[in-house]
């Protein structure tokens, strides 16, 4: 195979695993209890950046993109631009309407 | 034909026989060439269905006023025709079959990286297109919307929506997973020695192709579920007294339908790069032209859905934006048209059914990307937006350019794929007949449009009933063309001649297998030395 390398299996500690765990559990929490406090525009601001936050931890952890090959992650990101183009252009109509 | 370490001629995949027999053998087989096949079957079956709702639809429209249907049905059957002809016949299209078929044979793979995923993309397909159905027979019948379901008619209508944007929603997940394993495939099952450049560039445009499905796919899923959320729970998202906005509906569909355009029409372009190297017997030119534009078209496909609602009240600064993004999208498709002429320049070419096809298909692809810049521009499309003019253009695109590769690629594969040749003086009678009645069915839409003839209504104004007679006696000459195609390659596959391993001396690996193939393509997986079209030796 062309692209065949020598991989090694990494296996992450069952301990990481639960911290991961409950930093998303508590991060679920915020995300409800930031809802009590009127941050006017700075709502949806919030709230995105607590999920991108714990889309991260995913990624990172529970899908192993931290500790696969650099291209894997170059991937994500290139896939993560094309999404925020496509928001930035989406706004080109909003923002100018 | 490849012997197994026993000494005995391997069977090909027609004849093995796995652990089940008759129709279970194929419905469970997890064989790429087996379910390229049922995704054959299942998308002609359905295209027949698209197309007789079609040719009801253009005898409606042969003469003004009321002819053989109301307009309710009328609206009805072009958003039936549309669901169908889209979302079950030319997004899983090419890939789907041709994809399956033969990108594994090509790249030197026993298979596809996940068969069991890829059998469940068919079975996920099956379902979603039972879903689509079931809104015919069941509460309010067909929905009436269009196969776009704008917002906000598509969550006020009486019409059977749910079932039929499920449905969509469904068919959607089988194209993510298709999309999905053949990426994988291509990165990680390339033959030895089959370096990125070395690669066939059908694979190359399925490559392409499934990081839209991919990445798009996902987007349309969301947005269906939103006017389920929006009929079952009234939330809002698309009607303004609840403070939503109808045009993000069209921004959420069309971000995921324009680059849905590229599912459809990259594989189209990846099948004519391998027809015209094959007839033309030389080497492509500008392969990493090639290549390089099927990624750019990839990848700009994405930026210029805004083109699609330049009527809807856009601001201007987003009206200028994706006008110009569309117009940089023609460049690469127009640098594939230049590559595939000048492969052709002093070519010794081997005329035969495929080409016909393939040259074909440059003509009316040529006329449906010329007319696209019409509608790209923003002065013109004011004029020609919602008219025949689109439906012209569209249909130029999508069945012009999907359809006619679509063809040339079975004629061209049909070989491969039965192990048998069909009656080539039919085949192309075929194609000739077909070519007339597809520009006589569509070319008179340009000039209707203009004049002004509005698009999806049962009935026109009385000026425009010549330009109309002309377009619907083309869609059943065009009928007849396909009928003679159809009946052809099926007396063809039953009892043509037995075709030979490289019947038209095509370099690519599949011609260097059986025809039709053994179950896993190689006895030996193949290393590869040298460039994919190398005609030199």
């Amino acid at each position: 195979m062309s692209e065949h390398h020598n991989e090694h299996t990494h296996i992450t500690p069952f301990k990481t695993h639960l911290l991961i765990l409950g930093a998303l559990i508590v991060l679920t929490i915020v995300t409800v209890a930031i809802t009590w406090t009127n941050l006017g525009v700075w709502n949806t601001t919030a709230a995105m950046v607590i999920a991108g936050l714990k889309g991260t931890l995913v990624l990172f952890y529970f899908m192993h993109l931290k500790f696969d090959q650099k291209i894997y992650r170059v991937m994500v990101l290139l896939v993560l631009a094309v999404f925020a183009a496509v928001l930035i252009l989406t706004f080109f109509d909003y923002l100018n309407r | 034909m490849p012997e197994n370490t026993h000494g005995h001629p391997e069977p090909s995949y027609l004849e093995y026989q796995g652990k089940h027999k008759g129709l279970k053998a194929w419905i469970f087989s997890t064989d790429h060439k087996r379910i390229g096949l049922l995704y054959l079957y299942t998308i002609l079956t359905f295209f027949g269905i698209g197309l007789l709702i079609g040719l009801l639809m253009k005898l409606e429209l042969i003469a003004p006023g009321q002819t053989i249907m109301g307009p309710d049905t009328y609206n009805r059957f072009f958003t039936l025709h549309g669901v169908i002809m889209i979302f079950v016949v030319v997004i899983p299209g090419l890939p789907a079959v041709f994809g399956n078929f033969v990108m594994p044979i090509q790249i030197g793979a026993p298979d596809v990286a996940f068969p069991r995923l890829n059998l469940l993309s068919w079975w996920i397909y099956i379902l979603g297109i039972l879903l689509v159905l079931s809104s015919l027979l069941t509460g309010g019948g067909a929905p009436d919307t269009g196969w776009t379901f704008y917002a906000p008619y598509s969550f006020e209508t009486g019409t059977n929506m749910l079932p039929a944007v499920l449905g969509a929603f469904t068919l959607g997940f089988s194209s993510i997973l298709t999309g999905l394993n053949f990426i994988v495939t291509i990165h990680r099952m390339r033959a030895p020695g089959m370096s990125w450049f070395k690669m066939p560039l059908f694979p190359w445009a399925l490559y392409g192709t499934g990081w839209i499905q991919l990445l798009a796919t996902p987007v349309v899923g969301i947005t269906l579920l939103m006017i389920v959320a929006e009929r079952t729970l009234g939330i809002g998202f698309f009607d303004p007294d609840l403070g939503g906005d109808p045009i993000l509906y069209q921004h959420l569909f069309w971000i995921y339908s324009h680059p849905a355009v590229y599912i459809m029409i990259l594989p189209a372009m990846g099948a004519i790069s391998e027809i015209l190297p094959a007839f033309a017997r030389k080497t492509i030119f500008g392969y990493r032209a090639i290549v390089i534009s099927t990624l750019m078209i990839a990848f700009v496909g994405y930026f210029v859905w805004g083109h699609h609602m330049f009527t809807s009240g856009m601001s201007g600064t987003a009206l200028y934006t994706f006008s110009l993004l569309t117009f940089i999208v023609a460049i690469p498709s127009a640098i594939k048209v230049f590559n595939w002429i000048s492969t052709l320049h002093k070519a010794s070419i081997n005329v035969q059914t495929p080409f016909y096809w393939a040259i074909s298909f440059i003509f009316v692809f040529m006329v449906g990307g010329l007319t696209g810049l019409i509608l790209g521009s923003l002065a013109t499309d004011v004029h020609v937006h919602d008219t025949a003019f689109v439906v012209g253009h569209f249909h130029y695109i999508v069945f012009g350019g999907t359809g006619f590769a679509f063809l040339g690629a079975m004629h061209y594969w049909f070989p491969k794929i039965y192990g048998r040749m069909y009656n080539a003086r039919r085949a192309n009678l075929g194609w000739l007949i077909f070519f007339i009645g597809f520009n006589a069915l569509y070319s008179p839409m340009f000039y209707l449009g203009v004049a002004g003839m509005a698009r999806r209504y049962y009935d026109y104004l009385p000026e425009f009933h010549s330009g109309n007679i002309i377009s619907s006696i083309g869609a059943y000459v065009m009928a007849t063309g396909l009928v003679i195609i159809v009946v052809n390659l099926i007396l063809g596959a039953r009892r043509g001649e037995k075709a030979e391993a490289n019947p038209w001396g095509g370099k690519t690996l599949e011609w260097s297998v059986p025809s039709p193939p053994p179950l896993e393509n190689f006895e030996k997986i193949p290393v590869v030395t040298r460039e994919p079209y190398d005609y030199s030796a």
